[in-house]
């Protein structure tokens, strides 16, 4: 089967809405709180997680979907550790691109198969010329250096240099958290 | 737990819950008949790749900055011999939520995210203090895409 039948596959080079989302209120942060380490793994997971916070589920399922909708919540989902799923070789590739260009060439970058993150940063000359950086998960280095060379076709003489820095030792990861005294902010 | 432990069913599983749950009143129960099997034991498998570390979370994957917060990338060029000293020193900071080592003269380039937008300059301040080391700030200008999908 196909995991394009997946009941909320995004439709190919989906973006994520435009919209100003500040102003969560007190309910949307205790919803926050409750799942910013995961969702309850239970058929009903809205009231689950309604039953902490003192809301009936079909409420957490609508401020969900709103906050959804803002972009707050890109989406709900499963991460996989990388290395388990055999994506031994994850490479930060940064380039030097043509200020005038880097524009429309991140958004083409972007689009290609393997890059999961894609963003223009500011340079630190004379150390650091590089201004677009785009995440490549291989098997092997040789995967990620193919993939590379997608990228450097595509960027053509727009990009005068670049590199891939290969993630060598994960020195720490946790999720993003908001604390709770903030939450009660 | 690794990919050798995983059948068909788990793969399948994988892949299509990174593009996301649906949400309606019976998410899994949804999922689990595009997959062709029973809710409990989507559910089953869910929580078993889970505790197994073949998925490192399941859930609402938050924007930093759209929860009104602050989040940069930030870099330092750390002497060898001084690497696990400043390791710990940056770790020690409770707003680095991820830190990793690179092949680069830049070879510590961690995740800053801070309840404000305007606590990363304290955070930054910080870590140059203890470390004695620039930091090379690198906030996003803007974002072409976000979508982490590994296909087993």
């Amino acid at each position: 089967m196909s995991v394009s039948t997946c009941p909320s596959r995004p439709a190919p080079g989906g973006e994520l809405p435009e919209r100003d989302t500040r102003g969560l209120d007190a309910a949307d942060r205790a919803i926050v709180l409750a799942t910013q380490a995961g969702l309850p793994l239970v058929p009903d997971p809205w009231g689950a997680v309604g039953r902490e916070v003192g809301l009936d589920g079909a409420e957490v399922l609508e401020r969900m979907r709103a906050m959804q909708e803002r972009g707050v919540i890109r989406r709900v989902a499963a991460v996989p550790n990388h290395y388990r799923l055999g994506y031994v070789a994850n490479g930060m590739t940064v380039w030097d691109v043509d200020d005038a260009e880097v524009e429309r060439l991140g958004r083409e970058v972007a689009a290609i198969e393997g890059v999961s993150h894609c963003y223009r940063r500011p340079r630190h000359l004379p150390h650091w010329p590089y201004n677009l950086f785009a995440m490549l998960h291989g098997h092997s280095r040789e995967e990620v250096e193919r993939q590379a060379a997608v990228l450097r076709e595509r960027l053509g003489e727009a990009c005068r240099d670049h590199r891939i820095l290969y993630s060598s030792r994960i020195l720490k990861k946790t999720g993003l958290r908001l604390s709770r005294r903030a939450g009660q902010a | 737990m690794t990919l050798e432990d995983l059948d068909a069913v788990d793969r399948r599983l994988i892949n299509c819950l990174q593009e996301g749950l649906p949400l309606e009143p019976r998410p899994y129960a949804a999922v689990a008949e595009t997959l062709g099997i029973a809710e409990g034991d989507l559910l089953y498998r869910l929580e078993r790749l889970r505790e197994g570390g073949v998925l490192s979370r399941f859930g609402p994957m938050y924007h930093a900055e759209r929860l009104g917060g602050g989040l940069t990338l930030a870099a330092l060029a750390v002497p060898e011999a001084d690497y696990e000293r400043v390791t710990q020193v940056v770790n020690a900071f409770p707003e680095v939520a991820h830190n990793y080592r690179r092949e680069h003269a830049l070879n510590m380039w961690f995740v800053l995210a801070t309840e404000t937008p305007e606590a990363i300059d304290a955070a930054i301040a910080g870590i140059e203090a203890a470390t004695g080391l620039p930091v090379y700030n690198m906030p996003k200008e803007e974002e072409f895409h976000v979508r982490l999908h590994l296909p087993v």
